[in-house]
């Protein structure tokens, strides 16, 4: 007996294959024949196919592919052509910004240029595949909203590599691309802007990632838990109403004395999902443009704490008289 | 039946991924120690056992006989005494079986001297000895904000090698290929600033030259200006977190031992032994740059870094992983008199 009480997909629906939906925009055909993949159809379904390229598509996987060459050739040089190297210290390997002493200028190859060069690459296909969201969304009838979405994540990307660097005069300000170095660079940069966590633009961006989890998993279980009164048809729910929506609603609202909808709960997790990165690019862009020192703002403004210490007042010890050696 | 095949497979393979994910772990139990206000983090984290193993090792030679202060000077006795010479015949005695025996528990004398005549300069090891006399004079009468009454002899260091075990070199000019693949002095996993992709060697910009270790800016608002001139760039945050690392390391502490995390920079949030690790870090470049650097042209090739340098000092040097180097204990207490300074007698 099959039944929808597992960790993965147990039932594959299948047909035939499906083309997709009358389409007439576009000078792009669909190329390809679908086909089907069994282990595709444990994780979603199991047809591949028809694709759509296009030009925005085609654009897209040229720039970016050849950012993430360039990246790649840079951290192969690095370790002298050496591929065990490679391998070994991928983690580790890293495509860094200009130093600082070049501002806003065009920095040597070696010194930040194949970094400039890898990053107007990446900027233009993620702006590309942007494109490519909403033109077939369009191309379908459907709204936009995927497209938002990215553009949220994207307004962050921009910040951190585009607007905040030339706000600072530099480009040495972006975000070197290293698996290890960019996490050793947010860390860097939170101490050097006295600790992020003091950033409320941070902190509500931590609340909207923490919160999209939340809810993810909130409404994952709760359609799971009544697919098997027909709940996994949560759209058709919206407007008919059926047992499984009755038995989920109620729920919540025992459990916590409150029920979303069927639709408004994907209102609710875009909105999450959108501010995490849309509020966090705001505090992105604030962070040494605006405020110099997070902690120093937030002592200014009453929002830290002060701790009473078992020690005698420190006193910094290059101020102290006679302290300077 | 399938199912279940598939759910023992499943857990089988949990657990062993469980088992290898904890084979990098420390053992339990550890010990906390809080050192800070509540909820703010300052708690030291130790293993005991790692502790214990650490106190252990380190080994303190007993103290040599006391010597005669009296009769005449090592300078009226021997020839080519330059440093040592206030010394009684002694207490100079003293002090050179002593440092035979912290250096050169095996060669003895050799080690720095010719046996045919000790007074002559010719091993290069005499050299270095006779400077680094004078380091060891200069720390403990001029440090004492950071050695205080514990002071400081050459086995803090040497622990019964000629070479101390952790010392450092400039990093080579010919690490950056030509075109592309620019390291920038990072990015390689190295065990100085614990395999983070940090500037590798911090220490020529920090701990030799006098680079700005306070990279924060220390107003709420930037100045008006030059906005990159209000605090220092990122890539200097980088170098300042990993001569941080290093020393972290070196002390075996973590960041709350000297710092309340949530502001690094400030100096009121900071627990005294900040104060402390400042002066060492003074102390460091005093001791590089007149002592250790000054050295290069006397040393042979085998003895330089790469870079043609010679070796020098940080944290680790005296420290060797333990926040009081040698368990705390001092052994200047019983070479006062010939390892500090002529003037102080």
């Amino acid at each position: 007996m099959i039944e929808y009480q597992n960790i993965f997909t147990q039932v594959q629906a299948r047909g035939h294959a499906h083309d997709g939906v009358p389409f007439s925009h576009g000078t792009w055909v669909r190329s390809e024949k679908p086909f089907f993949n069994y282990w595709a159809g444990k994780f979603g379904n199991a047809q591949i196919g028809p694709f759509y390229l296009g030009f925005l598509g085609l654009a897209s996987i040229v720039t970016g592919g050849l950012a993430i060459f360039i990246i790649g050739m840079n951290y192969l040089a690095s370790v002298n052509w050496n591929p065990i190297l490679f391998v070994r210290n991928l983690f580790w390997l890293s495509l860094d910004p200009p130093s600082p002493k070049y501002g806003l200028s065009w920095p040597p190859l070696n010194d930040g240029g194949w970094y400039m060069i890898a990053s107007t690459f990446l900027l233009m296909s993620v702006l590309l595949w942007w494109g490519r969201t909403y033109v077939r969304a369009r191309a379908l009838g459907m709204g936009t909203h995927v497209a938002w979405a990215f553009a949220s994540a994207i307004w962050l990307f921009l910040v951190l590599g585009l607007f905040r660097p030339i706000l600072m005069g530099s480009w040495s300000e972006g975000v070197p691309y290293g698996i290890f170095s960019h996490l050793d660079w947010t860390a860097a940069f939170s101490i050097r802007y006295g600790n992020l966590f003091y950033n409320p633009f941070h902190a509500l961006s931590i609340a909207f990632l923490y919160g999209s989890t939340l809810l993810f998993a909130m409404h994952a279980a709760t359609i799971l838990a009544v697919t098997r009164y027909g709940g996994d048809r949560e759209i058709e729910q919206i407007t008919d109403r059926g047992t499984a929506s009755e038995r989920a609603a109620l729920f919540w609202r025992w459990t916590m004395g409150f029920n979303a909808t069927m639709e408004s709960i994907h209102r609710w997790a875009w909105w999450f999902a959108v501010l995490t990165t849309l509020t966090g690019g705001i505090g992105i862009l604030l962070t040494g443009t605006a405020v110099d020192n997070w902690y120093l703002w937030a002592v200014k403004h009453g929002v830290a704490p002060s701790y009473s210490t078992q020690w005698a007042p420190v006193i910094d010890p290059a101020q102290a008289a006679g302290g300077m050696r | 039946m399938k199912t279940h095949v598939l759910k023992k497979t499943l857990a089988f393979a949990g657990a062993a991924a469980l088992a290898v994910l904890l084979a990098g772990c420390e053992a339990p139990p550890q010990e906390s120690t809080q050192n800070g206000p509540a909820g703010t983090g300052m708690v030291q984290v130790k293993s005991p056992e790692r502790e214990a193993a650490k106190r252990t090792s380190v080994v303190i030679p007993e103290a040599q006989p006391e010597a005669d202060a009296g009769g005449q000077k090592a300078s009226e006795v021997y020839q080519n005494v330059k440093v040592l010479g206030h010394l009684s015949e002694g207490q100079f005695i003293r002090v050179m079986a002593a440092v035979s025996e912290w250096l050169y528990p095996e060669q003895g004398c050799a080690g720095c001297h010719n046996l045919e005549n000790l007074a002559e300069d010719s091993v290069y090891t005499k050299v270095v000895a006779r400077r680094m006399f004078q380091m060891t004079q200069t720390i403990n009468s001029k440090w004492a904000p950071h050695v205080g009454e514990t002071g400081v002899t050459c086995y803090t260091c040497h622990r019964g090698a000629p070479v101390p075990a952790n010392i450092w070199f400039k990093a080579p000019e010919s690490d950056t290929p030509p075109y592309m693949g620019a390291k920038n002095g990072q990015n390689a996993p190295v065990k100085s600033v614990a395999y983070s992709t940090l500037p590798n060697e911090p220490f020529s910009a920090l701990l030799v030259q006098k680079g700005a270790i306070r990279v924060q800016g220390t107003t709420a608002i930037p100045p008006r200006g030059d906005r990159m001139e209000s605090g220092l760039p990122i890539q200097d945050a980088e170098a300042t977190y990993g001569l941080m690392i290093h020393m972290s390391e070196s002390l075996g502490v973590n960041c709350g031992f000297c710092h309340n995390t949530r502001a690094f920079g400030s100096w009121q949030e900071s627990p005294p032994q900040r104060v402390t690790a400042w002066h060492g870090i003074q102390l460091v470049r005093d001791l590089n740059t007149t002592y250790l650097e000054p050295l290069q042209p006397v040393y042979p090739a085998n003895r330089l870094g790469e870079a043609g340098d010679a070796p020098k000092a940080y944290c680790a040097t005296c420290h060797a992983g333990q926040n009081k180097p040698l368990n705390g204990v001092s052994m200047f207490k019983d070479y006062k008199v010939e390892l500090s300074p002529a003037k102080a007698n």
